[in-house]
C-alpha cells in the first residue's frame, strides 16, 4: 500500500500528482508547506458552477531543499481544473513571489512546477490580473537577485497566461510532454478553423508547442527526461546561468527574438525550420533519444543564451 | 472613440504619432507644461502576434535607451493574442513575455507607463500591455475580456443565459468594462472631465508604483479573498523560517 | 453539490504520529481525502462534498465499511468529490489512514 503512494525519483514527472513531484524533487523531510489543506482556502466562486473546490485550491506552496540547496516552491495540479489560475490559487504564488522578494534571508531560489491550461474562465477576470500580479511580483523578485525557475512537464503544460508566466522566469526546465503555448490549439481550431491548427494531430500539436521544439528554438534552457530526478538535475544545472532582469538581458532578448523571426519568420513548420538549423536529423526530432536529442541541443546556438 | 479623436483630446498641444504594420502605433506627444511622452499602443482592433509584439518592445525599449524618466502613453483598441499556428510555433509566449519585461523595466527605471484602454483588449493581449502598467485607465466604450462570454459557455459547457445571469451578482468572470475597476484592474474610468489634464496629472506620477491591486480590489469589494491570501501566504514563509 | 456528514465511533484510535493527511485530486471519478487527527479518543467523522447527487446510500455503505475496517479513532476526514467509483473511494480513504499511520 505504502510503495505507490511514494512517487520514486525515476517516477515520471508526467504522470505524478503535484504532491508527488514535490516529494520526489525535495531532500526528504525537507518540505513545508504554506496555507496547505487544512486551513480550507477554497476557491469562493466554483460553488455557482457547482463544481467540487479543492482544499489547497490546485496550488501547493511552501519551501525545502533540493541537495541542500534551501529553495521556495510552488507546484499546480495540473488535474485539478486543468492547473488554472483562480483567485486563491493566484494569490498563494502571489505570496510566496512576493516574499521571496521581499526577504534578503529567505531562499533564492525559487522552482514553479507550472502545470496549467492557464486562466481559470469561471474566475475568468480575477485569473487573469492573478497572473498579471504574479508576473510582476516574479520580476521584482528576479531584480533582488531571486533566481525563478520554471519546469514544465505535465499533462497541462504551461498554457495561456501560464505559457507568458514561464517566459518571464530566470530560466525555464522542459521535457518532451512539456509544452508552452499561449492560445490552445481547440482555441486555435474552433476560432480559425482546422486548416489553421488541427488540434487532433499530436504530432503536430506537439512539434508546435512542445519541449523539443521548445528547447531547440532557444524557447526553454534545459531539457529534462521524464522523471523526476531528471527535472531535479536540470534546475541544478541551471542555476550556474541565471540571467539578471536588467536593461542588457532584454536588449540581447529583442535582438535574439528578431533574429529567430527573420530567419524562420516564413517557415511553415518545425522541420523546415530545422532545415534552416542545418540539423540533419530535421524530420525526426521526436524520435531522438533524450540523451541523442541533449547532444543535438548543445551544438546549436539558437538554443543556448542568457537573454531571458 | 476613434484613435484619431481620442489623440486629440488627450494631446491638445500636439502629437507625432503613426501607426505601423501589425497596428502598432508609435510616436510622441506634448502634454502638461510643455512635458513629452511617448505615445504607443495597439490599435485598429489588431490582435498582438509575435511581429507586433516584438515592434512595440522594440519602442519601449528605444525609449528607455533614448528619452531617460520619459513616461510612456499606451493606447489600446486591440483583439486579443494572434490566433495562428505560425506564432505559436514561433514562441509566441516568449514575445508577450519580451514585452511584458520591457514595460516593467522601464516602469523600474524611472518612466511613468500609463495605458488608455479605448476599445477592445483580450487575454495574453491584455496581460502585456493593459494590465502591466502603473497605472491602467479606460474610457466610455472600452471592452477588456478574458474571453467572450460565448466561448466560456462552450468551454464550461453551460448555458449563455445562465452566464449572463450569474455575471449579475459578480465581478469575477464576466467581460466588460463594469467588472474590471471593482477586482482592481481598472485605476479609473475617464467619462467626465478634461482627459488632457486627466492624462497629464496621471503622467506625473510616481514611475515602478507599488502593485496594490490586490488591496484595492478588497477595498472596493470586488476581491475579496486575494490580498488576505498573499498577506498570509507571506506571514507563514517569514514564520516557518 | 451534496453534502454529507457522518460520525461515530471507532474501535479504536488511529495509529501513528502524523498530524494531518492529503492524498488524491479533485477530478472527475477522483477525489480528495484530507485527514487532520483533531478528535478525541475514538471519535471519528466523515465529511464530504460531492459534485453528483443522490448516492447518500452507496457513500454511507463505503464509509460504514471504512470505519469498521480501518477504526480512524481521532480522525476527521474531509473529502472533495468529483464523482469517483465507490471502489475509488475506499481505496483513496484506506490509503489516507496509511498515511496518518505512518511512524514520522
Amino acid at each position: 500500500m505504502k510503495d505507490y503512494l511514494t512517487n520514486h525519483l525515476t517516477g515520471s514527472w508526467y504522470e505524478a500528482t503535484a504532491r508527488e513531484r514535490i516529494t520526489g524533487l525535495l531532500d526528504k523531510g525537507s518540505f513545508k508547506e504554506f496555507t496547505g489543506p487544512t486551513a480550507r482556502e477554497v476557491s469562493p466562486h466554483l460553488k455557482m458552477f457547482d463544481l467540487p473546490v479543492a482544499f489547497d485550491d490546485g496550488i501547493i506552496v511552501g519551501r525545502g531543499k533540493v541537495k541542500d540547496h534551501p529553495v521556495l516552491l510552488a507546484a499546480q495540479e495540473g488535474r485539478f481544473m486543468g492547473g488554472t489560475f483562480g483567485e486563491v490559487h493566484g494569490a498563494k504564488l502571489v505570496g510566496l513571489l512576493r516574499y521571496a522578494r521581499d526577504n534578503p534571508k529567505a531562499p533564492r531560489i525559487v522552482l514553479l512546477l507550472l502545470d496549467t491550461g492557464g486562466v481559470r474562465l469561471q474566475e475568468a477576470n480575477v485569473g487573469e490580473l492573478a497572473v498579471s500580479e504574479i508576473i510582476r511580483a516574479l520580476l521584482e523578485a528576479r531584480a533582488a537577485g531571486v533566481a525563478v525557475i520554471a519546469m514544465v512537464g505535465g499533462r497541462a503544460g504551461a498554457f495561456g497566461g501560464g505559457g507568458i508566466t514561464a517566459s518571464c522566469c530566470s530560466r525555464i526546465v522542459i521535457s518532451e510532454q512539456g509544452r508552452t503555448s499561449v492560445s490552445g490549439p481547440e482555441v486555435i481550431e474552433t476560432n480559425m478553423g482546422v486548416e489553421e491548427f488541427d488540434s487532433r494531430d499530436r504530432p503536430l500539436v506537439w512539434r508546435t508547442t512542445g519541449g523539443k521544439t521548445r528547447r531547440l528554438l532557444g524557447g526553454a534552457d534545459a531539457y529534462a527526461s521524464d522523471s523526476i530526478e531528471s527535472f531535479r538535475n536540470a534546475a541544478l544545472r541551471v542555476l550556474d546561468n541565471i540571467p539578471p532582469f536588467e536593461m542588457a538581458t532584454l536588449e540581447r532578448e529583442q535582438a535574439r527574438l528578431a533574429d529567430r523571426l527573420g530567419k524562420f519568420g516564413r517557415c511553415h513548420d518545425t522541420p523546415d525550420i530545422w532545415k534552416k538549423m542545418r540539423i540533419a536529423e530535421a524530420d525526426k526530432i521526436a524520435d531522438l533519444s533524450d540523451d541523442d536529442f541533449k547532444r543535438l541541443v548543445e551544438a546549436h546556438q539558437e538554443a543556448n543564451h542568457e537573454a531571458r | 472613440m476613434k484613435l484619431d479623436e481620442l489623440l486629440k483630446v488627450l494631446f491638445p498641444a500636439g502629437h507625432d504619432t503613426r501607426v505601423e504594420a501589425e497596428g502598432i502605433l508609435v510616436g510622441t506627444a506634448s502634454y502638461g507644461d510643455g512635458k513629452t511622452a511617448a505615445v504607443v499602443g495597439v490599435v485598429n482592433q489588431t490582435s498582438l502576434g509575435t511581429d507586433g509584439a516584438l515592434a512595440l518592445a522594440g519602442h519601449i525599449l528605444e525609449t528607455i535607451r533614448r528619452s531617460p524618466k520619459r513616461p510612456i502613453v499606451t493606447l489600446l483598441d486591440a483583439g486579443s493574442q494572434r490566433m495562428r499556428r505560425r506564432d505559436e510555433m514561433l514562441g509566441l509566449n516568449e514575445y508577450l513575455a519580451h514585452l511584458t519585461k520591457s514595460y516593467t523595466l522601464a516602469a523600474r527605471q524611472g518612466h511613468r507607463t500609463v495605458a488608455v484602454l479605448f476599445g477592445s483588449v483580450a487575454a495574453g493581449a491584455f496581460i502585456s500591455t493593459g494590465l502591466v502598467q502603473d497605472i491602467l485607465v479606460a474610457v466610455p466604450g472600452a471592452n477588456p475580456e478574458v474571453m467572450d462570454l460565448p466561448s466560456i459557455a462552450r468551454v464550461t459547457k453551460l448555458p449563455l443565459e445562465k452566464l449572463k445571469a450569474l455575471a449579475k451578482s459578480t465581478p469575477v468572470f464576466a467581460s466588460g468594462l463594469a467588472y474590471e475597476p471593482p477586482i482592481g484592474a481598472i485605476t479609473e474610468i475617464w467619462d467626465r472631465g478634461n482627459l488632457a489634464s486627466r492624462l497629464a496629472t496621471a503622467l506625473d506620477g510616481v514611475a515602478g508604483t507599488p502593485d496594490r491591486r490586490d488591496e484595492i480590489g478588497l477595498e472596493r469589494k470586488g476581491r475579496l479573498k486575494a490580498a488576505d491570501i498573499a498577506r498570509r501566504v507571506q506571514r507563514e514563509a517569514a514564520v516557518l523560517l | 453539490m451534496e453534502t454529507l456528514d457522518i460520525h461515530r465511533d471507532a474501535a479504536k484510535r488511529a495509529a501513528g504520529e502524523k498530524l494531518d493527511a492529503i492524498t488524491g485530486v479533485v477530478a472527475s471519478g477522483n477525489l480528495e481525502v484530507m485527514l487532520e487527527r483533531v478528535l478525541e479518543g475514538t471519535k471519528c467523522e466523515v465529511h464530504i462534498k460531492t459534485s453528483i447527487a443522490g448516492f447518500d446510500e452507496v457513500w454511507h455503505a463505503v464509509i460504514e465499511d471504512f470505519i469498521e475496517r480501518w477504526s480512524p479513532g481521532g480522525l476527521r476526514i474531509s473529502v472533495n468529490d468529483g464523482g469517483a467509483r465507490p471502489d475509488t473511494v475506499s481505496l483513496r480513504l484506506a490509503q489516507g489512514v496509511s498515511l496518518m499511520e505512518a511512524a514520522e
